[in-house]
């Protein structure tokens, strides 16, 4: 056994809450099997579901709590691992089915139980009419019992458990309402760009198997770490950046990004808990916990970073022309994700498990806003009988009067988004920001990635200033008889709102830094996990710029975000805007934004069509038809039966019969032979 | 439960009572009134499969061959009737006499004319492959090679489809070309060793140990073993009787033979042809052909099956495909990549097993398996939506059930030594997606649009329980193939060990004794 100094697994048998974490996959997979089986009968009750399915996750919540505070007592160096049974015992070749509990995964553990627990209890309100109520509470129950392994696996493949468990309900449940062909496709889209991220992390495991010898992240870590050598070596470039592209896949960034915003499809809690603030995070989570490997390479790092830049920006400019609520917040989605890649690309893994924090308390509470407006639309245009979109913006306008809670909170939430202070989001967004710069000095294209995050964040400011103001402001365009029926969202749909909104305001507490006053407390307790990341040679040059740098910094941060919301604003409501029907066509870049720079019709002609058309032109009808079958078997059969004639005949409908005459004659002989 | 065996010395007696019991049952059956004949061949298979459940604990995981046993039978030619049972056919067996019950059950419906004659067939078929997979006898093996094929021309011909004549002749012609060219090898090299030897026997561990005896002979030996199977398997590109013969078979013959027929080519390879000839096998030419046909086949038979139309040939190219797998692992050459290729069979066993039977489920609802005249049946068959959707997950490979562990360890074990041929190999992940999550949607989901699909009920009891077992082992051997693995372990070392490729060439080796007694 190699012995390393750092990232040793902990020798303390845990006890209490920590021995109980378990209990936290458990408690939701048991909802999944309790719902699902309600789900399967013709009349089911839907309060047991509503009791059940929300309960489960406040139990793993309460867990998740008592195990940090008690993680909080130990503060351990290294992970805790709690292994229950081997999973592949072949030789040498040993993974346990075992969880690790550390800094990292206490973190996500909190943000998935908290804010999972909210969306559940939301989604009582939002899925109340729906016949598919016990199915769609199984399915988020298993996704959260996912979720789950994929933050606490030990190892790669029992992270990757969870990494495909969660696609699989991203599946399930984008295509919820599955007799609509567009959601049943975009749940096949979203499994399999999915899958072709899974390709990369399936050959980055049996790369990195096959030269370290093992999967499990401890044993991973020690074996990087007692072999410095490989710093910047091909090698270990080549197993991060597969890991890297499976990101590309699960965090929906370039060039896999295409079917987060078609996976809007599914019921808008949905979009909230697995496509804003847990699942899609999945991606940051995975470089944060391997970030002794990814310090390791600086090409790759830099790829992180590059990939992450050009989403956000990229994102970003197509969320300004989108007119269904949902996709604006999609492409938002995607955007921040892509922040997060800068900061995790530049070696600021805590930076970006800050971001993700955040951005899982401001965009879960934008969606659920959002879903309450959703829900408010579609019930008083379903009571006028209109067919009018419930999710395009055009319909909407001067919300706020009849819906003030929602108004006022997602209020906070796009000034979070934005990145005015003291919003949460603005520490952590200025923090990513502060690193990248701060890169910039030892490697420059750092300051173009600076540039573009930026540039980015400008964006962000416009395009939720825009979705708030015509959703929220102007003339109502919904119709006269229709705002009648508009009204404030029920109270069990608000409370999480406002629970969200709280941590939105105050969730950059977390980790304030020291020009405000703070002691950066998630640096600090997140350490033990990526101290090894930060100490490589690499990335431990990286401190946040000082004195007149950062305040510069800082102020044309918040700049930009205040510009940004004020010229989104004013360009927003300087028009009447039409509603859908009214819209005169596009023009111009607005043309090639309204139809996101046609990258699907892209993938469609250039990857689709060809690998579809190949495999049916030619593999199947020509190799396998004309080639294999008629040339090479069916060929001499037909010879056979047109030149040889009359023994053809025989082949032709004598065969079996032949056949059995030969078998007879061989076991008369076999008889003979043993009897004589 | 080893001391109730010990009990009733069960294993003096459990491998020749797992042939016999099908045998005998084939009297039974064609004797009892024609609408009790289903009844009858359903209590043979149960007792058959409760009896083999005894393996499961009796089975000595630490040990290789076991429960040995050998009847003369031509002992002018060198012929007994030996049997004998290790990890690589423990699975293989257990695998069999599951499917025979569930095989028969899931009959029941769809058989509806000369029933006796059918599960007389059935029987007879399980007692070849059961056989095939004891056989430590070349010539026996041989015997129960074919044996196994004529109950399967006939079921195919009889209660097959619309074109099941040509499909039957097809899957006939096929084998039997290639277990032709079996029996001429074996011959040929049970011939080679006696010479060598002095000792005129067909027992397989005479030959193995003196295969070397074949000498320049091997090449040739080894190519009419390796065709003779990799028709069965078939690898690409003997595959296209594999589709034909699927979508004519009744759903109890489509399952046979895909979760059990297919595998005895692949165990054909563990058990002769690679054993017999491992510098051949493993050297250089030949391996680097069977590598690439495998990871053409992967490939090839997943695309394929991306663009079907009919769901029974969809789910028959993919098993060229996940039966390329097992090819790789196989030639993988490490304990990992060897485990894998026995999960890898038994996975694909239970999996496209209940694949078939599923189809057979709509078939018998609807009488087509075109993709287009279904969609939506989610709504009004919610448990066989559920249960397909998993099945279909388990063929794709998700964390969790079966396939998943089969494919990992195929890939991981391989990737020492043929890394270009694992990355492009790991690229079906993408593909299986496509064409398994692309069917499943055109069934399950999608607009209820069709007026003869409204109407559908849901699966019935029987019908649960004929795909009850077989979602259990997916659950089962996805979260905790621990038991499973650790049974196999022995074997597949020792054939890890067997298939080494040995510096020098077998026939020299023979002459360095020789220099040593000199």
């Amino acid at each position: 056994m190699p012995t390393a100094t750092l990232a040793q697994e902990a020798v303390v048998m845990p006890t209490g809450a920590i021995s109980l974490l378990w209990l936290t996959v458990l408690l939701p997979f048991a909802g999944f099997l309790f719902n699902g089986i309600l789900s399967l009968r013709r009349s089911t009750s839907k309060a047991a579901v509503s009791v059940v399915g929300p309960a489960v996750l406040i139990a793993a919540f309460a867990v998740a709590v008592a195990a940090f505070f008690q993680l909080q007592g130990l503060h351990p160096e290294a992970p805790i691992v709690l292994r229950y049974w081997t999973w592949m015992p072949v030789g040498d070749f040993q993974i346990e089915m075992a969880l690790q509990y550390d800094q990292l995964s206490a973190i996500m553990l909190l943000v998935v139980t908290g804010v999972g627990s909210l969306i559940h209890l939301f989604s009582i309100g939002y899925m109340k009419a729906d016949e598919g109520y016990a199915r769609f509470f199984a399915y988020l129950n298993l996704f959260v019992a996912f979720m789950l392994v994929l933050v606490l696996g030990a190892s790669y493949p029992v992270l990757f458990i969870g990494w495909e468990g969660v696609g699989l309900c991203s599946y399930l449940l984008i295509g919820f309402w599955f007799t609509v062909k567009p959601n049943a496709d975009a749940g096949f889209k979203a499994f399999l760009a999915n899958r072709i991220g899974d390709f990369g992390f399936l050959v980055a495991m049996f790369t990195l198997y096959h030269v370290a010898g093992a999967l499990d992240f401890v044993t991973v870590n020690q074996w990087l770490l007692a072999n410095p050598q490989l710093v910047d070596t091909g090698i270990v470039t080549t197993i991060a950046l597969f890991f890297f592209l499976g990101c590309t896949g699960k965090s929906a960034q370039i060039p896999l990004y295409t079917w987060l915003p078609d996976a809007m499809a599914g019921p808008t809690p949905v979009s909230a808990l697995i496509h804003a603030a847990t699942m899609v995070t999945a991606g940051v989570y995975l470089v944060a916990r391997s970030n002794v490997l990814f310090a390791m390479s600086e090409a790759a790092s830099i790829v992180v970073a590059g990939v992450g830049a050009l989403t956000a920006l990229f994102a970003a400019t197509i969320g300004l022309r989108q007119y269904d609520i949902k996709k604006v917040l999609a492409y938002s989605t995607v955007s921040q994700l892509g922040y997060m890649f800068i900061a995790v690309g530049t070696g600021a893994y805590v930076a970006g498990i800050f971001h993700l924090v955040t951005h899982a308390f401001f965009k879960a509470l934008l969606f659920l806003g959002s879903g309450s407006v959703i829900h408010v639309m579609h019930e008083a245009l379903h009571a006028t009988h209109s067919h009018a979109d419930a999710q395009d913006m055009r319909n909407m306008g001067g919300l706020r009067r009849w819906m003030p809670t929602t108004f006022w909170l997602m209020l906070l939430a796009t000034l979070a988004i934005a990145g005015i202070p003291p919003f949460s989001g603005f520490f952590s967004k200025d923090e990513i920001l502060a690193f990248a710069f701060a890169r910039g000095e030892a490697s420059p294209v750092f300051y173009v990635f600076y540039g573009m995050g930026l540039l980015a964040a400008l964006l962000t400011a416009i395009y939720m200033a825009r979705l708030m103001a015509m959703t929220f402001f102007g003339e109502n365009r919904t119709g006269a008889a229709e705002q009648q029926h508009l009204h404030e969202a029920p109270a069990i749909m608000t409370w999480p709102l406002i629970v969200l909104g709280v941590l939105s305001v105050i969730g950059g507490a977390i980790n304030l830094p020291h020009f405000v006053g703070g002691n950066e407390w998630l640096h600090h307790w997140l350490e033990p996990v990526t101290g090894a990341g930060h100490a490589l040679p690499w990335v431990a040059g990286l401190h946040l710029p000082e004195g007149a740098t950062e305040y510069a910094l800082i102020g044309i941060a918040v700049l930009v975000g205040v510009f940004g919301l004020w010229f989104g604003m004013r360009s927003t409501l300087a028009r009447a805007i039409p509603t859908p029907d009214a819209a005169p066509p596009e023009r111009g870049f607005a043309r090639v934004l309204a139809n996101k720079y046609w990258v699907d019709e892209i993938y469609d002609r250039f990857i689709v069509r060809p690998v579809v058309g190949l495999s049916r032109g030619f593999l199947w009808k020509f190799m396998d038809k004309g080639l294999i079958d008629g040339a090479a078997v069916n060929g001499p059969a037909w010879i056979s039966r047109h030149v040889l004639g009359k023994a053809g005949s025989l082949l032709q409908n004598g065969q079996v019969g032949l056949y059995l005459i030969f078998f007879m004659l061989g076991a008369l002989w076999i008889l003979r032979v043993a009897l004589g | 439960m080893n001391g109730f065996l010990e009990s009733l010395s069960y294993g003096q007696w459990i491998l020749h009572a797992l042939v016999l019991m099908p045998v005998i049952g084939i009297p039974l059956v064609l004797l009892v009134p024609e609408r009790m004949s289903k009844h009858v061949a359903l209590g043979i298979t149960l007792l058959t499969f409760v009896v083999s459940a005894g393996l499961w604990w009796h089975f000595d995981p630490g040990a290789g061959m076991q429960y040995r046993s050998e009847v003369a039978w031509l002992p002018r030619w060198g012929i007994s009737y030996a049997v004998g049972l290790d990890g690589i056919s423990l699975f293989m067996v257990l695998l069999t006499t599951l499917l025979g019950p569930l095989s028969v059950l899931g009959s029941y419906r769809y058989i509806t004319e000369r029933e006796r004659g059918y599960y007389a067939l059935m029987l007879a078929l399980l007692a070849g492959l059961i056989g095939c997979f004891l056989a430590l006898d070349l010539f026996v093996f041989y015997v129960f090679f074919e044996i196994m094929l004529i109950p399967m021309y006939f079921i195919i011909g009889i209660w097959g489809g619309a074109n099941r004549l040509y499909a039957a002749i097809k899957f006939f012609v096929y084998t039997f070309f290639g277990s032709l060219l079996m029996l001429v090898a074996i011959i040929a090299l049970v011939w080679k060793v006696a010479l060598a030897t002095g000792e005129l026997s067909f027992s397989y561990d005479h030959v193995l140990r003196n295969a070397a005896a074949a000498g320049d002979l091997a090449p040739w030996l080894f190519a009419a073993f390796a065709l003779a199977f990799a028709i069965k398997v078939p690898v690409f590109p003997f595959h296209t009787w594999l589709p034909d013969a699927h979508v004519e078979a009744p759903t109890a013959g489509s399952v046979i033979l895909a979760s059990v027929m297919l595998k005895i080519g692949t165990y054909g390879f563990m058990r002769f042809a690679v054993p017999f000839f491992p510098d051949v096998a493993m050297g250089d030419p030949v391996r680097t052909i069977i590598v690439v046909l495998a990871v053409i086949g992967i490939l090839y038979g997943a695309l394929v099956a991306m663009v079907q139309p009919d769901f029974k040939k969809l789910v028959a190219y993919s098993s060229v495909s996940h039966l390329g797998f097992v090819m790789l692992g196989i030639w993988g050459g490490t304990l990992a990549s060897v485990q894998g290729a026995l999960m890898m069979m038994i996975a694909h066993g239970l999996s496209t097993g209940a694949l078939f039977f599923l189809i057979g489920m709509m078939y018998e609802r609807r009488h087509t398996r075109e993709l287009a005249e279904y969609g939506g049946l989610a709504r009004v068959m919610p448990i066989f939506a559920l249960v397909l959707t998993l099945v279909a997950f388990a063929s794709i490979g998700l964390p969790g059930l079966n396939g998943f562990i089969a494919e990992f360890l195929v890939l991981l074990g391989s990737f020492g030594r043929y890394p270009v041929a694992v990355v492009m190999a790991t690229l079906v992940v993408i593909v299986a997606a496509a064409y398994l999550l692309s069917a499943l949607q055109k069934i399950v989901y999608n607009p209820l649009d069709r007026p003869e699909n409204q109407g559908l009920t849901d699966l019935s009891l029987r019908e649960v329980l004929v795909l009850l077992p077989l979602v259990a082992g997916i659950v089962w051997m996805g979260l905790a193939p621990g038991p499973v693995l650790r049974r196999m372990e022995p074997a597949a070392r020792a054939f890890v060990e067997a298939s080494a490729r040995t510096e020098a060439p077998a026939g020299r080796a023979v002459l360095g004794q020789g220099e040593v007694a000199r």
